[in-house]
């Protein structure tokens, strides 16, 4: 079975991941004030991770990391839904999802 | 061909669409982008053979998250020009860190490289070619089931968390009240009268309706049914 990665390599799949990893970071730094965009960097940065199982995956033929992306999409899931419920509450209390505004316990 | 020319395709529109994504403008086009850039990563996953996770990718992260991101975004009534204030400043310092990222692992790669003669994992003569759905079925369920059982719990507590974080009892609203409802008796809400030819109810109690009606008794927001409401009034009148 002739997969897609032996023509294509392993090297391109790595420099995708790698672009995407490092954008999801900048994205983090860059929308420092708004914590949604911030989680959907973080999304970015679990799709990179899960691109780069399966490029792993399936240039070693190796089943096994495609077995481990299902399980990190799992909790990718769960993190986006109680991260977005905290979003919610956090706006509900306080008007408001400034990060710098999250300082109650500092003490 | 065909493959490659596909393969840089969805690699280019994935790697642009994350671009997008942290530099939008608009928080709502971050999350289009980011379900751009979903459907294009499910694009790579099926040129790597990968077609069952290409299809959870679609439904899980198109169908649900993205589309709860973007339920998010639009139910926050956020103030963005507030958040976006401060880009320019944070702009040189992000690009520094990814930069340095970036350089490591092009250096870590560089360096890195497969072993000639490793090869696929030998597949024993004789052995039936599985589809990778099916293939990956076999393994979730014998060797990683422990796995699968703890994915599956991990999904029941973020789902019980977010509903005990989201979850608020507002007074107003109005709710069922199930045992009140088994209570009720004919003649807690009916009364027979006698009425001579010609005479209406007006007066002996009336047509039974709460004194402003209705949405009065909802707004005011006594968690009842408009039921009991009536009566009580009756029941005192």
């Amino acid at each position: 079975m002739a997969h897609g990665i032996q023509l294509v390599g392993l090297g391109p799949f790595l420099v995708v991941t790698a672009m995407l990893l490092v954008f999801g970071v900048f994205g983090i730094f860059l929308n420092r004030k708004n914590i949604i965009v911030i989680m959907m960097s973080i999304e970015l940065i679990l799709l990179a991770a899960n691109l780069n199982l399966v490029a792993f995956s399936a240039a070693l033929g190796d089943l096994s990391g495609q077995v481990l992306t299902l399980f990190s999409l799992t909790v990718a899931a769960a993190e986006a839904a109680i991260g977005l419920a905290i979003v919610t509450v956090y706006f509900r209390n306080r008007g408001s999802i400034q990060v710098e505004d999250v300082t109650l316990m500092k003490g | 061909m065909i493959t490659q020319l596909a393969f840089y395709l969805f690699a280019t529109v994935l790697v642009l669409s994350a671009v997008m994504v942290v530099s939008a403008r608009n928080p709502v086009h971050s999350v289009l982008f980011l379900i751009l850039a979903f459907f294009n990563a499910a694009g790579l996953f099926l040129i790597a053979g990968a077609e069952f996770l290409a299809m959870i990718l679609v439904i899980v992260y198109v169908g649900a998250v993205a589309v709860l991101f973007l339920f998010v975004v639009m139910m926050l009534d956020v103030n963005f020009n507030q958040v976006r204030e401060g880009l320019q400043r944070y702009a040189p310092v992000g690009a520094a860190v990814g930069l340095v990222l970036f350089a490591e692992l092009v250096f870590t790669v560089g360096r890195w490289h497969l072993i000639p003669d490793v090869t696929p994992a030998a597949v024993a003569a004789g052995t039936p070619v599985l589809g990778n759905t099916q293939a990956l079925g076999q393994l979730i369920y014998t060797d990683y089931v422990l796995l699968f059982q703890a994915c599956g719990l991990v999904l029941l507590v973020a789902m019980i968390g977010a509903i005990v974080l989201t979850l608020r009892e507002r007074p107003s609203a109005r709710r069922q009240d199930v045992a009140a409802q088994h209570a009720r008796q004919p003649a807690d809400t009916l009364q027979m009268m006698t009425l001579s030819l010609g005479q209406g109810t007006d007066g002996q109690g009336g047509y039974l309706r709460p004194p402003g009606g209705y949405g009065a008794v909802a707004a005011h927001g006594s968690g009842r049914a408009p039921e009991d409401h009536e009566t009580n009034q009756h029941l005192g009148a």
